[in-house]
């Protein structure tokens, strides 16, 4: 339990800023932030059921309805602070981090991006995206296969981003769970990397279905490996007809700007740096 | 295994809705497109429903089937897997039945 403020955190989530004087404190209480450390209970005892006269309940319910509801405030928050928020997920190893060090360096002079680190340990990914001059906060999940609105919403709050500029959220690397999980996204950009097989649309369907752009990462390898990129291409727009693919090599810098490009178009004139 | 966190979340969802009732059965929606495992929500609900009023609750899980419609032909087909493929070769389909996760009833004491 939190000295602090009292607050329990069972599931072993932690929200780090990186840039904070210390990292022993895992979750800030900035003043005045007192109103939004609320925890977001929901509250609908207006819609509780009086158990005592029936005795079968109907619910109907959305399982993710809470998640959903908090994705939906992020969503606002955004919005009013007229930020574009990516959720950017791929498998461990796709290169997210790498791709994410030279977004932030090739477009400093027109975008100001920040970023919420997710990862089920270790602040190496958040040490990395800090080396850029990034603001950064990284997110552990403990256990958590993968973050969900309310880690995101404690995340924002902790970042506190800047009107008009971008939030990259890097999920924790896994092909399947993230999918299920709404965080109030602009936009999900999925990253695969050709040494992983073309065949990984068709095997995890879920997340390629949702994807907005997918980026084909470490295309300078493709000499070297059996990756047929027009099989690739066909299984990604059998799940998601609409779904833009960009090549890209985020260590040799190839297709980079097409990826720059679509971030510049998902801005819209909501640029102001 | 994000089915443990879905399974929290009707468990928390349930409990926050029935004040100290004790719950005999829960019937959860899971479709079959949803990308929920059933087999792993039963797997995780005893662990996660230990001391709360769902505790000892059998769980029913109803599976509805996946179904699409297509914007090219305009047919209306089932899906038996996570891939929007019409029978006419269109994989522009709107997938009309198998996603939901939803909480449908309890029965309590």
């Amino acid at each position: 339990m939190c000295a602090t403020c009292g607050c329990s955190d069972e599931s072993g989530v932690t929200v780090t800023d990186l840039d904070a004087p210390a990292r022993a404190h895992p979750h800030d209480h900035p003043p005045g932030s007192e109103r939004d450390h609320d925890h977001d209970h929901v509250r609908e005892h207006d819609r509780k059921t009086d158990i005592h006269q029936d005795r079968l309940i109907q619910l109907e319910q959305q399982v993710l309805a809470k998640n959903d509801m908090l994705a939906e405030r992020n969503r606002g928050w955004l919005d009013a602070r007229e930020t574009l928020a990516i959720n950017l997920m791929s498998s461990p190893g796709s290169g997210k981090t790498t791709l994410l060090e030279r977004t932030i360096r090739d477009t400093g002079d027109d975008l100001s991006i920040s970023v919420i680190e997710g990862d089920q340990a270790t602040f190496l990914d958040a040490d990395r995206i800090k080396a850029t001059g990034c603001r950064v906060v990284q997110v552990n999940t403990g256990a958590g296969c993968h973050l969900d609105a309310d880690m995101v919403r404690r995340a924002l709050r902790t970042l506190d981003p800047p009107i008009g500029s971008v939030v990259v959220v890097e999920n924790v690397g896994n092909l399947v769970c993230p999918a299920l999980f709404d965080l109030g996204e602009t936009a999900r950009v999925v990253v695969m990397s050709v040494t992983e097989g073309a065949d990984k649309p068709l095997k995890y369907p879920h997340m390629f279905r949702t994807a907005d752009l997918v980026l084909l990462n470490k295309v300078d390898l493709l000499p070297y490996v059996d990756f047929d990129v027009t099989a690739f291409a066909t299984a990604v727009r059998n799940l998601k007809p609409d779904a833009a693919i960009c090549e890209v090599s985020a260590t040799k810098g190839d297709g980079m700007d097409a990826w720059y490009d679509w971030l510049r178009g998902q801005m819209g004139d909501n640029r102001v740096k | 295994m994000h089915e443990l966190a879905i399974t929290q979340s009707v468990v928390d969802a349930v409990v926050e809705k029935l004040d100290g009732a004790d719950v005999r059965t829960l019937t959860l929606e899971i479709g079959r497109l949803s990308g929920v495992v059933p087999d792993s929500v039963r797997f995780c609900f005893e662990l996660v429903s230990a001391g709360t009023v769902l505790e000892g609750a059998t769980l029913t899980i109803v599976e509805p089937p996946g179904a699409g419609a297509c914007r090219s032909c305009g047919d209306e087909f089932t899906m038996e897997d996570a891939f929007p493929l019409c029978p006419c070769g269109s994989a522009d389909v709107e997938v009309t039945a198998g996603r939901q996760l939803k909480i449908r009833s309890v029965e309590v004491h």
